[in-house]
């Protein structure tokens, strides 16, 4: 436009001027070059336009890596919880017959409760590092740390580590947030055995053979801060973990992944609240060694082409504690040997029968096994019994970022009562695109 | 013949070197590896044609070969945001080649709200259905290859050269042959074909799903029907990965024909590299327009 305006102008300009001088001919000239000076300023303004266009269509320079962090930095997403929960027993004197409770247990309170909600920060830090923050929002107006973590991103040979506050890589379940589980609440299991979930302070290391089966060996190093561990302060080690997981493909529509893992830690002075032979209220210490096994499996199928799926998924918990017990530790205080030997497991599954819908099924089980309390035993009780759970769900997925989950369990943890619960849940997570983890 | 004479010489002079492997996300970019760097590479496709490569879970087998893989060749453009940055958190950050940063992307959302469904921020992933997109992208793959293998360097220039040469012929048989297809209105399933629809000028008028990634429901269909008998299109389009419900339903109530375009390579049994699959992308785009 600039270049041609003046121009045109300028040649506008002297048209009248002269005209009485030139002849017809000239003026044809003049005008033609004129018609021949818009065409070509016509031209150049196309081009131009088309040449923004084209530049409104480029995408913003792409970095490197594939991350959807295109525009947020760090990515954060937020998970919203909340459920309505009805339950026949009253969830105050929740227990589960023969073990002895740590971390958090149980089907919470009833009516309309905020469940936990979540909100999570992660970005890279480096070329080297990334790192992770998740916070839990209790319904208590309480926050936590849930994660908060660094994980290296260039290590060599299929090595990472991480460091930290992580949830622990054992068995399958343990590793995912809660609001990715197939059920409202943690399998009975995990709730006995830890606590509902265990995390740790520590560090993992973890190894992914260079094997086209999958193989990955983890190995993890912490204070032992939560349940089946305590909290205490030395410059020791509070827990260990091993574990070791393989998986790959059966033909175009199945998959699975399977594993052992090992959880060790020494708690000092674990202390819980237990109704003693006489039923009165009394508080134990328990100081030793606490040594879990877990075996985990998934099985998925997948086929191709279609937005159905079905997966079976099962893990099995062994635990054994030594040490010494001290018996109601604000009156008679007497300490004698612990010793106990106690299993359970889970098995479960969840059909996706239209695109938006799942169904599943979970039954849970738990064995009291062997209790040995020593002379305690003359006012602690030793139970043999099987608590039990059913789970049936249902819930609706009108998006990837959003699920509605009505749940009925019979819950048979307590000997001698039968608690029928229901819940309707619903779990939204917003910003940061959600991991499609398996 | 000179290829096949440089190849040869090649495959002498460095016979001991270990196998680039490379992780292929679409079977698509898979296909231009095997063009553009023959039968030397290892070649992993994280996905198949039969499956939505937004819906695919970190699987551990996909996990194990992304520990092994030298290279990793995605679309980009967040079509993978859900399974591609947890792999890689996984098995190892690993050199990643965007397809999609080496194109014009088309329909960038001027808004980013999940209520629109699941948009991509970087605009339309779906790249690969236009061919002349290969050119840039297959420029681009070639130096990064042979940055990775400097020492083949003038093999991969040779090869690309020589793909560069068969590609600019069949666009140009491709655009012959589709100009009966200049003009028409086509109906989508899901807003899969704008590079397409502007390669080819179709002219879409109507989309099957409300919102992208969201199965359309009765209502929506039937706002469908009553757009569509206003404004007649010719054609039906939906790629081969997609359940065909929605689209057999407009087509019994219109009599239109329903086009199950092959989408990537393996997506039909005529497509088996990236030529047949835009000669099978046209044969059935012709012959339902019969």
């Amino acid at each position: 436009m600039p270049r041609f305006a003046p121009l045109a102008l300028a040649l506008a300009a002297s048209l009248p001027l002269p005209a009485f001088a030139v002849s017809e001919a000239d003026l044809q000239t003049l005008r033609a070059e004129l018609a021949q000076l818009k065409s070509a300023y016509e031209t150049r303004l196309k081009d131009l336009e088309s040449r923004l266009a084209r530049a409104e269509e480029r995408p913003a320079p792409a970095s490197n890596a594939a991350t959807p962090a295109r525009t947020l930095n760090p990515e954060i997403a937020l998970v919203l919880s909340g459920v309505y929960t009805n339950l026949t027993q009253n969830p105050a004197n929740y227990r589960i017959t023969g073990f002895a409770p740590g971390g958090e247990i149980g089907p919470g309170n009833r009516g309309f409760n905020l469940s936990e909600s979540e909100l999570g920060l992660a970005a890279n830090i480096d070329e080297r590092f990334r790192g992770s923050l998740t916070f839990a929002l209790a319904p208590d107006n309480t926050v936590s740390t849930e994660e908060a973590y660094l994980q290296t991103t260039a290590m060599p040979h299929g090595l990472s580590l991480k460091a930290g506050r992580f949830l622990s890589g054992i068995g399958y379940l343990n590793e995912h947030h809660a609001h990715t589980w197939d059920f409202v609440d943690a399998p009975l299991a995990y709730q006995a055995f830890l606590g509902g979930q265990f995390g740790d302070d520590g560090v993992q290391l973890k190894w992914l053979a260079p094997t086209e089966q999958f193989l990955e060996l983890g190995l993890e190093m912490g204070r032992g801060r939560n349940f089946p561990g305590t909290n205490q302060d030395k410059n020791g080690l509070g827990s260990g973990a091993l574990s070791l997981h393989t998986g790959s493909d059966l033909g175009r529509d199945q998959s699975w992944r399977g594993g052992v893992s090992w959880l060790a830690s020494s708690p000092r002075g674990r202390t819980w609240e237990e109704n003693n032979l006489a039923g009165a209220a009394v508080n134990n210490r328990f100081t030793g060694q606490s040594r879990l096994w877990l075996a985990d499996f998934i099985w998925k199928w997948q086929p191709e082409g279609r937005r159905t799926s079905l997966k079976v998924q099962g893990e099995y918990l062994h635990r054994r504690e030594s040490g010494s017990l001290t018996y109601d530790t604000a009156g008679a205080a007497s300490s004698d040997v612990y010793r106990t030997v106690q299993s359970g497991g889970y098995l479960q599954g969840v059909y996706q029968f239209l695109p938006a819908w799942r169904i599943g099924l979970r039954q849970d089980w738990l064995d009291t096994g062997t209790i040995s309390l020593g002379s305690n035993a003359a006012n602690l009780a030793a139970p043999a019994f099987r608590p039990a759970k059913t789970s049936l769900m249902l819930d609706w997925n009108p998006s990837e970022f959003s699920r509605i989950r009505l749940q009925y369990a019979q819950d048979q943890s307590r000997q001698g009562l039968t608690d029928n619960q229901l819940f309707l849940q619903y779990q939204m997570s917003l910003g940061a695109h959600p991991a499609h983890a398996y | 013949m000179k290829t096949l004479l440089t190849l040869l010489f090649l495959a002498w002079a460095w016979p001991a070197q270990a196998a680039l492997q490379i992780f292929a996300c679409e079977p698509e970019w898979a296909a231009l590896v095997r063009e553009l760097a023959g039968e030397r590479v290892r070649v992993f496709t994280a996905t198949r044609a039969s499956q939505d490569p937004h819906h695919v879970q970190a699987r551990p087998s996909l996990t194990a070969a992304m520990r092994n893989a030298d290279l990793v060749v995605c679309t980009g453009a967040e079509l993978e945001a859900g399974w591609l940055p947890l792999l890689l958190r996984q098995a190892g950050s690993k050199p990643v080649f965007e397809a999609a940063a080496q194109v014009p992307l088309l329909e960038i959302p001027a808004r980013l709200d999940r209520a629109d469904g699941d948009v991509h921020a970087a605009g339309n992933p779906h790249i690969q259905t236009d061919p002349r997109h290969f050119l840039p992208i297959a420029a681009a793959l070639s130096r990064r290859l042979a940055e990775l293998e400097p020492e083949r360097a003038q093999d991969y220039r040779a090869r690309h050269a020589d793909f560069a040469a068969r590609w600019q012929a069949a666009l140009q048989r491709w655009e012959r042959q589709a100009a009966p297809l200049n003009g028409v209105a086509i109906v989508v399933q899901h807003k899969g074909f704008p590079y397409m629809e502007r390669w080819l000028g179709l002219k879409q008028v109507a989309v099957l799903e409300p919102r992208p990634g969201v199965e359309p429901g009765a209502a929506h269909l039937a706002k469908v029907l009553e757009q569509v008998q206003r404004q007649p299109p010719r054609l039906i389009l939906r790629a081969a990965y997609q359940e065909g419900r929605a689209s057999e339903w407009l087509a019994q109530r219109t009599g239109l024909a329903v086009v199950a375009l092959p989408y990537t390579v393996g997506g039909s049994e005529a497509a088996q590299d990236l030529f047949s699959l835009f000669d099978d992308t046209l044969t059935r785009l012709l012959a339902a327009l019969k």
